[in-house]
């Protein structure tokens, strides 16, 4: 198991390195096989996770908990790599470069955090996604780019602040039961937690909600979540979403272990309801009205990491399980859309969606690809985000806790609607006929600007929305288009198979999860309800 | 009656006290070159406290970890803060100095009773023992609101990112009043931390600039959250 998990840690650091040091193309090549390669390492983790897990070099530990987490980021890790060799043509050298290290050196950070064994390093870790992350959000060099990063390192940091705190809080409760020079290690704190003092506790669980909460997305401390993730280039967007707030979340769980040892489950399930529910209320009210795609898809990112928080708060087995498998469905779904955006704003040459029209018809596997992935991030059976809210709704209402799964099915459906009505106008409206000529112009004349121009011209055009998306996709436009009217055509096959594979492990997820996965999501949930 | 604090616990109550005070001066300044010899004084404190402490309870590894905060908190990171704002000639017309979002008066004022309010807070947690002043435990508590209001009130890059580098020493009194013995790995690893971190804001200061010649936030109002 050692080797397994060194080999995780080496492999995306060694990748990045290189990426830098390579031409464009080697660099798409090998940070593929870093991402098959660490998805292929973490599966091979799954059986030993399920039993004890030992701490190896003082420091690293994979137990059931983290396996899932290290899953969801894994696979997105894999599959975000091949779509990027596709979003990326175009490009300069020398931007790609500069992506792919930051891109592997992200995706290493979000795979480092499950495997420490101490709440110090996990922190650590995640504060190394903050800084790689913000840079990467930057990289398009556009007005908003720069605007977004620096308003998600602040907050981000600003947060993870709080979390040391909390770190800081934890280690005191620790020392008064483990000794002074206890190393902040997670199982020790856990199994010492009656012993533990509570008010420290209780504060560091609060910090810790409140720090990684930021990084999360929970509202009140939402505010850059929307803003980052609509102006960083896609893929980033998709592992932003998919793997990086499921990861700072998985910091908030191990908290909660701690404080649910210590306090009784009674005030850490409140903090996490009251969260929960103030980020999915606020989430489904806003996919309303939302013009930017990528906007779009951030706020449904608030929406599940709420439905997360209020699955946890119910505490029952089968909600926690619904909770570790909305981790793993939540990962391809979002992924996926996000992927699957990513195609229209090349495809278009916006973010703006009142700009995208008859998308079926133009992009023949994207459009119907898309359409597929929002109906499963919108629970939509066989999904497995369908199952996973099916299990968490079940878990409230087993324990009790009718008005909240009540609330929770009531806000969902508020959300699908919000992404339902926005997506199906992008996907099935045709141009209008009576505006078409005028309308038309005003809307093609996005990519002609940028053909003829770069990505300035369309910069100030688009205000909000336009320029990164644009930027580097020139290329592609050009190819997608003829004589001023978009021609039906796929940007590229390397942006259509992720998302392929996305759909295929959500369908896997909602009909018969493997044997082996199932083993895994119920030793984490048993976990989470305080087993070793 | 409470008895006299010992030398460990009145150095760390007044060397928080002064802590807290050039936190309050860094609001108050209009130039960033001043907030930044303030932080450089106040992360100095730092460094003298975790002297103190490794004296007092016999902990040599936090002379080495003292070393460190001071190489890198007194000396780096006010030097390349120091590098991006240029000569002081340059800083007005980079929209730095005096950008507040409140008048000075307001932004004190609104800090101290932000300040009383976490003071009273951590106080209030009932956290104290033989080894931990709880005054100074409070003060990091009122520091960590000041931090954050100097984040908000202030509008160029610069001076929010100082901001943040206070929370990180507010966070740092807390630690080392709370959290003395944690391992020296640790400890450095936090600090390796910082260093990325600013390397970080850094560049995305340098970017800012280059992009608007301004270090003013003013016109960051494109995105909406």
């Amino acid at each position: 198991m050692l080797a397994v998990i060194l080999a995780i840690l080496i492999v995306p650091l060694a990748v990045a390195v290189a990426s830098f040091l390579v031409p464009a193309r080697v660099a798409a090549v090998i940070t593929i096989a870093s991402g098959v390669a660490c998805f292929g390492l973490v599966l091979a983790l799954v059986p030993d996770a399920t039993g004890a897990a030992p701490v190896y070099l003082s420091y690293l530990r994979a137990d059931a908990l983290s396996c899932v987490f290290l899953l969801a980021t894994a696979f997105l890790y894999a599959a975000v790599a091949v779509y990027a060799a596709g979003y990326l043509k175009g490009r300069t050298d020398r931007y790609a470069r500069r992506f792919y290290l930051g891109f592997n050196v992200f995706a290493w950070a979000m795979l480092a955090a499950p495997l420490m064994s101490s709440l110090a390093l996990l922190w650590i870790a995640i504060e190394v996604t903050t800084v790689v992350s913000a840079l990467l959000v930057a990289i398009e060099d556009t007005d908003g780019a720069a605007e977004a990063s620096w308003k998600y390192v602040l907050i981000a940091s600003a947060g993870l602040g709080l979390a040391l705190l909390a770190t800081i809080f934890a280690y005191y409760a620790g020392a008064q039961v483990l000794g002074a020079h206890s190393n902040l290690a997670i199982q020790p704190l856990i199994s010492a937690g009656s012993r533990l003092p509570k008010t420290p506790v209780r504060l560091a669980f609060l910090l810790a909600v409140l720090g990684y909460g930021t990084k999360v997305g929970l509202v009140p401390v939402h505010t850059w979540l929307p803003d980052a993730h609509s102006e960083a280039p896609t893929p980033v967007s998709a592992l932003l979403s998919g793997a990086l707030l499921a990861t700072s979340f998985y910091a908030i769980l191990r908290f909660y272990q701690v404080a649910g040892a210590t306090l009784g489950s009674g005030f850490p399930r409140g903090t996490l309801l009251v969260f929960g529910i103030a980020s999915l209320l606020l989430a489904s009210l806003c996919v309303f009205g939302q013009r930017d795609i990528k906007r779009l898809l951030a706020y449904s990112s608030v929406e599940h990491m709420g439905i997360l928080a209020i699955g946890v708060s119910f505490g029952a087995p089968i909600a926690l399980a619904g909770v570790l498998l909305h981790v793993l469905a939540h990962a391809a779904a979002k992924g996926n859309a996000f992927m699957g955006a990513g195609v229209f704003t090349v495809k278009y040459g916006t973010k703006q969606m009142s700009a995208m029209r008859d998308g079926l018809r133009l992009l023949p596997w994207s459009g119907p690809l898309f359409l597929l992935s929002v109906f499963a991030l919108s629970a939509l059976p066989p999904s497995g985000i369908f199952r996973s809210e099916f299990e968490i709704v079940a878990g409230g209402i087993g324990s009790g806790d009718y008005a909240a799964a009540a609330v929770l099915v009531i806000l969902v459906t508020i959300a699908f609607f919000g992404l339902a009505t926005s997506t199906t106008s992008v996907l099935l409206a045709p141009v209008p006929a009576a505006k078409a000529p005028a309308e038309t112009a005003a809307t093609e004349k996005i990519p002609v600007e940028i053909a003829a121009s770069g990505a300035g011209a369309a910069r100030g055009a688009h205000g909000n929305g336009g320029a990164p998306a644009a930027r580097g996709t020139v290329a592609m436009q050009a190819r997608g288009r003829a004589g001023g009217a978009l021609a039906p055509g796929e940007p590229s096959a390397w942006m259509v198979v992720p998302v392929l594979a996305g759909l295929a492990v959500l369908v896997l997820l909602g009909v018969h999860p493997p044997g082996e996965l199932s083993n895994l999501i119920t030793q984490a949930a048993a976990q989470l309800r305080g087993a070793p | 009656m409470n008895p006299a604090p010992g030398v460990y616990q009145g150095a760390a109550d007044v060397i928080a006290a002064l802590m807290l005070l050039l936190e309050f001066g860094m609001l108050r300044q209009a130039l960033v070159r001043d907030q930044v010899r303030l932080y450089a004084a106040q992360s100095a404190m730092i460094s003298v406290l975790a002297v103190v402490i490794a004296a007092d309870r016999n902990l040599p590894d936090l002379y080495a970890l003292a070393a460190l905060s001071a190489a890198l908190k007194v000396f780096a990171v006010p030097l390349v803060l120091r590098r991006l704002l240029g000569p002081p000639a340059v800083e007005e017309t980079r929209g730095v100095a005096g950008s507040y979002t409140l008048s000075p008066a307001s932004a004190v004022l609104a800090s101290i009773v932000l300040a009383a309010f976490g003071f009273f807070c951590f106080g209030s947690l009932g956290i104290h023992g033989a080894d931990v002043p709880a005054l100074a435990l409070s003060v990091a508590g009122a520091m960590v609101f000041v931090a954050f209001a100097l984040m908000i009130v202030r509008r160029d890059v610069a001076s929010q990112a100082i901001g943040f580098f206070s929370l990180e020493n507010a966070v740092s009194l807390a630690a080392l009043v709370l959290a003395a013995e944690l391992p020296l790995l640790l400890e450095t690893a936090f600090l390796f931390d910082l260093l990325l971190a600013v390397v970080v804001f850094g560049m995305l200061i340098r970017a800012h600039h280059s992009r608007s010649e301004s270090l003013s936030t003013a016109d960051l109002t494109r995105l909406r959250g």
